[in-house]
């Protein structure tokens, strides 16, 4: 018997292994073609049957050649659990099954010398998250009734842009007694509490773009929910850019411009401003690291609306020439502000940081109440790309980041005038209404999700370690992904669609939670209408603990 | 619940008006306390029109501190009026020891001063005597400002009326404008600077109501004026949210209504204004009110105005005579003061329009 080699990688060290069922198997070959990470394939095993053909035992051997479906035995190409084939499989023959024990996270780096990259979120497992320890427990009943949820109008908006404080508007009493603007304001936009996070074309293939912005156009046009979507770092296809559809999309620019080019080349000739400018200093995922489009994904459309070559892209982890607080106002702010002649609102997102109240509070004080938005992006947020170690164990939770910079605000008697978005795995469980509300009522005037979203629309990706393959380039369900056999398996139009009813479902669940608390405008900051059920959550953000 | 009422005459009126015109609401309240604001003053006040008024209930050794305080800052008494009260066993009242209106003369050096320092004045020294006042309930200081009395007392509203001899009118202690209310109670304690009406420099302001966006009114309003403080009731948002917009930011009364209960924005937009209404709404967001009431308030010219939320949920109405205005949260209550009035014409504001009362008694409805 050869000496067994205890090195060698097999399935029991791998995150998934695969079940497969011989006697169910029709060797259709579904499966192994559907794999995009090449994770199984077609074998020929060696089997020995013993039989007897006498009364008496007296055993013969027969050898056979079975055609099978096997694990590859590689790091490289291993089974992420994504479970396309057993979507596939015709007879239920094939399915991943979690490994517990998998050896992965060392056999992996042992075997690569390199760190490990994914895409996905914060995959350790954590306790009950913050969020499902706090309750709307301030319901109105008696004196102070309940809304009905079907009957009452309500003004779902939130603010994206600069508000100035009330003292510094430029309003004089006219003749007749009513007000008149004597001055200017910075423009501000009123838009849907939940925006559509800003994830690139690159990053996604071009049918998932395509689909999201398909989707918020619908929204806007069809169902009246003035929605935005920010179009991610890495630019935006010229024909949108021209089209009236640009008024929905927030623009993003990131420390490594892409996009930039085609963007501010299409200037004169749109036609419509753009809903907002976005300046991404840092990602909740990977606080700290630069964006990461691996080159497999740097398709041709992306090379041209990029104008880059085919390599590996790397936005650097800080905006060049950016050394402070002051200058990123001064900057940055200005010279986007200046370049739609300060008639779009500019906003900034930050990853959450101990660190967060600090620049939030500088950019609060600034004198040329030119930033227009806060967004704050905390640990749970998702990526396209990471190295795992940035997306376990960096970054900050966002609830006590966004509940501590609002109180901030408070101290100054500044709330609400740099509007707070928040982010970081909200709607992680599915339902976004109860996590973006709690975080409206703890200060949030409103949130962005970008994860989510590609849950809508058919990822299978979740946070225990089930794909998380984005940034392969090998998305099994063609939403991170420019190879054309795999974006061809989305069907954008149903993509839309869903995005689309999950915002309607959205929407009602949002006024069936201010109903009961008798509110018809958002309860921004109103933690009185929250409870915890833990103490530490309750001391921490200031709510009332009940058991 | 609150019931609350108004009455703005063209004569002086005693407050035995406004004592009836809540006794017929009664069941509508708890019955636990009265208390009343007058402006534009008659009787024994109405020669000291221009000098300030303290209103204040306290022990003997409040009375003794507060009086200190104010002699050392240079005020000089010119007037004192205590009210007769009328001690009878098995009354219903949590009496202080002294009720005292006292009105002063200002420091020599503000006696020809700017209106502005006077009034800052004035409101630093009544906050210095709640401060002076407070750690041992020695006192409670409700207003010190011309032309202006406040009296607020625990219990039930007809046995404070008689232990004060509200009931019997005189022409000593009367007043143009009364506002009033029954409870005392808020929903947590018995306080008594929980009582509304109250008054800032001027300003007077009582609710029949809740104000869901509570936290989100004080802690916006607890940075924009030193004198936002206590907040030992809901309804005090109401106030300070009327002195910000009016005395603060100096804009016409109408949008105070533009401010507590804002248009959707779909209205908005259909309107010409909507450049003005949206930066009010913005940057006035956390003043909001965003629950039931309905308010009245006083101008410190005495004008009056009642309005109520945008849903309609809480009632008020105003009914009229030749001589007198009445606001009051039930019709029972006007039935009761102005029986012979046309009842044809009186007003059911509807959530989007403020009622204004001027000095002539002219009724304008301001349409939001």
């Amino acid at each position: 018997m050869e000496t067994m080699r205890v090195q060698d990688v097999t399935p029991n060290d791998l995150p998934w292994k695969i079940r497969y069922d011989a006697s169910r198997c029709t060797l259709c070959g579904s499966c192994v073609s559907a794999c995009s990470f090449r994770a199984i394939e077609a074998k020929v095993e060696r089997r020995r049957m013993v039989f007897s053909e006498s009364e008496l035992p007296e055993p013969k051997a027969r050898f056979s050649a079975v055609p099978v479906i096997r694990q590859v035995k590689s790091v490289k190409n291993y089974c992420r659990g994504c479970g396309i084939c057993e979507k596939v499989c015709p007879n239920d023959a094939i399915r991943p099954e979690r490994n517990p024990d998998t050896r992965h996270p060392i056999v992996t780096r042992c075997l690569g010398g390199d760190s490990i990259k994914r895409g996905g979120r914060k995959n350790l497992e954590s306790t009950v998250r913050t969020l499902d320890k706090i309750r709307v427990g301030r319901i109105s009943q008696m004196t102070d009734p309940s809304l009905d949820a079907q009957r009452h109008t309500f003004d779902l908006l939130a603010p994206f842009g600069r508000i100035l404080p009330p003292q510094k508007l430029p309003l004089g009493v006219g003749p007749e007694g009513l007000l008149r603007t004597e001055g200017s304001t910075p423009p501000v936009r009123w838009i849907y509490p939940v925006v559509i996070g800003d994830m690139s074309i690159g990053a996604l293939s071009w049918r998932m773009w395509e689909a999201v912005a398909m989707a918020t156009a619908y929204l806007n046009e069809e169902c009246g929910l003035p929605v935005r979507m920010c179009s991610g770092e890495g630019g935006v296809p010229v024909r949108l850019l021209k089209s009236r559809y640009l008024k929905y999309m927030i623009l993003q620019i990131a420390s490594g411009h892409f996009g930039w080019n085609r963007i501010a080349k299409a200037m004169p000739h749109m036609i419509e401003d753009p809903a907002g400018v976005l300046i991404k200093i840092g990602q909740g995922a990977k606080p700290g690291d630069g964006g990461l489009l691996m080159a497999q994904k740097v398709a041709e459309h992306i090379q041209a609306i990029r104008g880059v070559p085919k390599a590996d892209l790397l936005s650097p982890p800080n905006h060049q020439g950016l050394y402070s607080i002051e200058e990123s106002v001064q900057k940055m702010f200005l010279s986007f502000n200046a370049a739609f002649k300060f008639r779009v609102p500019v906003a900034i997102k930050v990853a959450a940081s101990s660190t967060s109240v600090s620049v939030f509070n500088n950019l609060v004080r600034d004198p040329y109440n030119i930033v227009g938005g806060f967004f704050l992006d905390g640990i749970d947020g998702g990526t396209g790309a990471a190295h795992e170690v940035s997306l376990d164990h960096t970054g900050h939770p966002i609830v006590s980041k966004l509940r501590d910079c609002y109180l901030a605000a408070v101290a100054q008697g500044r709330q609400g005038q740099i509007p707070l978005w928040a982010a970081g795995g909200l709607g992680k469980t599915g339902d976004l209404a109860a996590d973006a509300f709690k975080m409206i009522a703890l200060g949030a005037n409103g949130v962005f999700s970008g994860k989510l979203i590609l849950q809508m629309a058919g990822c299978v990706g979740n946070d225990q370690g089930r794909c998380n393959a984005c940034n392969t380039g090998l998305c099994p369900v063609g939403i991170t992904t420019q190879e054309p056999p795999l974006v061809h398996r989305l069907d954008p139009e149903r993509v839309a669609q869903n995005i689309v009813n999950y915002f309607l479902a959205m929407d009602t669940e949002l006024k069936k939670l201010m109903a009961p608390i008798g509110n018809s405008s958002l309860p921004v900051g109103r933690s009185d209408a929250l409870v915890a059920t833990d103490r530490a959550v309750a001391d921490k953000l200031q709510i009332q603990y009940v058991c | 619940m609150c019931r609350i009422g108004a009455i703005k005459s063209l004569d002086f009126v005693h407050p035995s008006m406004a004592l009836q015109l809540m006794q017929s609401q009664q069941k509508g309240h708890d019955n636990s306390g009265f208390a009343m604001v007058m402006h534009d003053l008659g009787g024994i006040f109405e020669n000291y029109k221009k000098l300030p008024t303290l209103s204040m209930a306290a022990t003997d050794e409040g009375v003794r501190l507060a009086e200190d305080i104010l002699h050392e800052a240079g005020f000089q008494r010119v007037l004192q009026w205590v009210p007769e009260t009328n001690p009878q066993p098995g009354l219903d009242i949590n009496a202080m020891p002294n009720y005292v209106f006292e009105t002063f003369d200002y420091p020599k050096h503000l006696r020809n001063g700017e209106k502005k320092e006077q009034e800052d004045l004035l409101l630093d020294m009544r906050l210095k005597l709640r401060e002076a006042l407070e750690p041992n309930e020695e006192g409670f200081v409700y207003s010190f400002w011309p032309d202006v009395v406040t009296l607020k007392e625990i219990g039930d509203p007809r046995d404070i009326g008689t232990y004060f001899n509200l009931w019997q009118p005189d022409d000593k202690f009367t007043a143009r404008v009364i506002t009033a209310q029954c409870r005392q109670n808020t929903n947590y304690d018995i306080v008594r600077y929980a009582a509304h009406p109250f008054h800032l420099q001027g300003y007077t302001a009582l609710a029949n109501g809740e104000n869901t966006f509570y936290l989100k009114n004080v802690e916006f309003q607890r940075k924009l004026h030193r004198g936002y403080i206590g907040f030992e009731s809901d309804s005090q948002c109401f106030l300070y949210t009327l002195h910000y917009v009016h005395h603060e930011l100096g804009w016409p009364l109408r949008y105070y209504k533009h401010v507590v209960t804002p248009l959707p924005f779909e209205e908005i937009e259909q309107r010409e204004d909507r450049e003005q209404l949206k930066a009010i709404r913005q940057s006035l967001a956390h003043l909001e009110i965003n629950g039931p009431n309905t308010i009245i308030g006083v101008l410190p010219d005495h004008s009056m105005f009642t309005c109520c939320d945008a849903k309609k949920l809480r009632p008020v109405v105003i009914g009229r005579d030749e001589k007198t205005v009445v606001i009051s949260s039930e019709v029972c209550g006007i039935n009761e003061v102005l029986p012979e009035r046309d009842w044809e014409t009186d007003i059911y504001p509807n959530e989007r329009e403020i009622v204004a009362i001027g000095n002539d008694l002219e009724v304008q409805r301001w349409k939001q």
